[in-house]
């Protein structure tokens, strides 16, 4: 299966998620330049971390519109998996793949930290090698991972079953000690209406080894081989 | 075609957590303004535009903010009269 990475100016965990898929995974990637309007055949694609376009205006917001982002939104529409980490969430959100946005974390500081999420929904093409309830460790490093949305679509998403991951402690309790930005209802990850495209702020990509501290972003990727090759 | 100058603001929207601007507040309050209610902290754009007149060059600008300069979820805008630039 080939991945797609797609790179922003100001693109910097696409090496981190092109060594995840070809040494953890040992998958074929391949790096998207975001001026070409060619997904070079890739099967998944990766919206990584970093500051895209400097976070000029807001976070996301002038990444939607170069070139690539046209046919990255042609194939989540198509069905095929997008998977937004961090940066590549609050893309997705600006580029109305997913519902609500990410404001500015609700203490202002940038926080970068190992953080504990609970899968909340282990049937989803991002998520079927997790167990429901199961706690994973990774990291995130954000200025702007607040989510946001409004009452009836936060509705929506917990009645589908779209909020995929939520910020909880090593116990596995939903409290706002454990929410790193203050996101409503200590949402980490939600899933489109479609279940083909996944926004999270922490990082699978960079929790794919005991030597990084975790390996617990393994099975996410695994995850989407799993599906997309059945 | 003439040239416009058209100013933009954008504000969060009210009702939703507001960090920075509570920040501020908090901040003018311990200088002693301890009469501040409130305050928002959003941005100001200004942008220059070629239009036929000074309503299409507002009808441009807001559609500018509907679909990059500000976030519908998050943000209102208020642009103000076109002046001629």
């Amino acid at each position: 299966m080939k991945f797609g990475i797609v790179t922003f100016p100001g693109s910097n965990c696409d090496y981190d998620a092109f060594q995840a898929v070809t040494d953890v995974l040992g998958e074929e990637a391949t790096y998207l330049w975001h001026k070409d309007h060619d997904l070079q055949g890739s099967d998944v694609v990766i919206l990584p971390g970093g500051f895209s376009y400097g976070d000029y205006l807001r976070a996301g917001a002038i990444a939607r519109f170069s070139p690539i982002m046209q046919e990255v939104i042609s194939h989540a529409k198509n069905g095929g998996p997008v998977l937004g980490i961090c940066n590549g969430f609050q893309i997705a959100c600006e580029a109305g793949l997913l519902p609500g946005a990410l404001m500015r974390n609700s203490h202002l500081q940038f926080v970068s930290a190992e953080v504990r999420i609970r899968v909340e929904n282990a049937d989803t093409m991002f998520t079927n090698l997790y167990e429901r309830g199961e706690i994973l460790r990774m990291p995130v490093a954000h200025g702007d991972g607040r989510y946001v949305a409004p009452a009836g679509v936060l509705e929506e998403l917990e009645g589908e079953g779209r909020v995929i991951f939520r910020y909880a402690d090593a116990s596995g309790n939903v409290s706002a000690d454990a929410n790193p930005n203050g996101s409503e209802r200590n949402i980490a990850g939600i899933v489109s209406d479609a279940g083909n495209v996944l926004g999270m702020m922490p990082h699978p990509e960079r929790a794919c080894s005991p030597l990084l501290g975790s390996s617990d972003g393994v099975r996410l990727l695994e995850s989407i081989l799993a599906k997309v090759a059945a | 075609m003439a040239k416009f100058r058209i100013a933009v603001h954008i504000t969060p929207r009210k009702g939703l957590l507001d960090p920075q601007g509570n920040a501020v507040r908090d901040a003018l309050r311990t200088l002693g303004f301890t009469s501040v209610k409130d305050v928002h902290v959003g941005r100001y754009i200004l942008v220059e535009t070629d239009a036929y007149d000074a309503i299409a060059a507002e009808e441009a600008v807001t559609e500018m903010c509907q679909k990059l300069l500000a976030n519908p979820v998050t943000e209102d805008f208020e642009i103000e009269s076109a002046v001629h630039a």
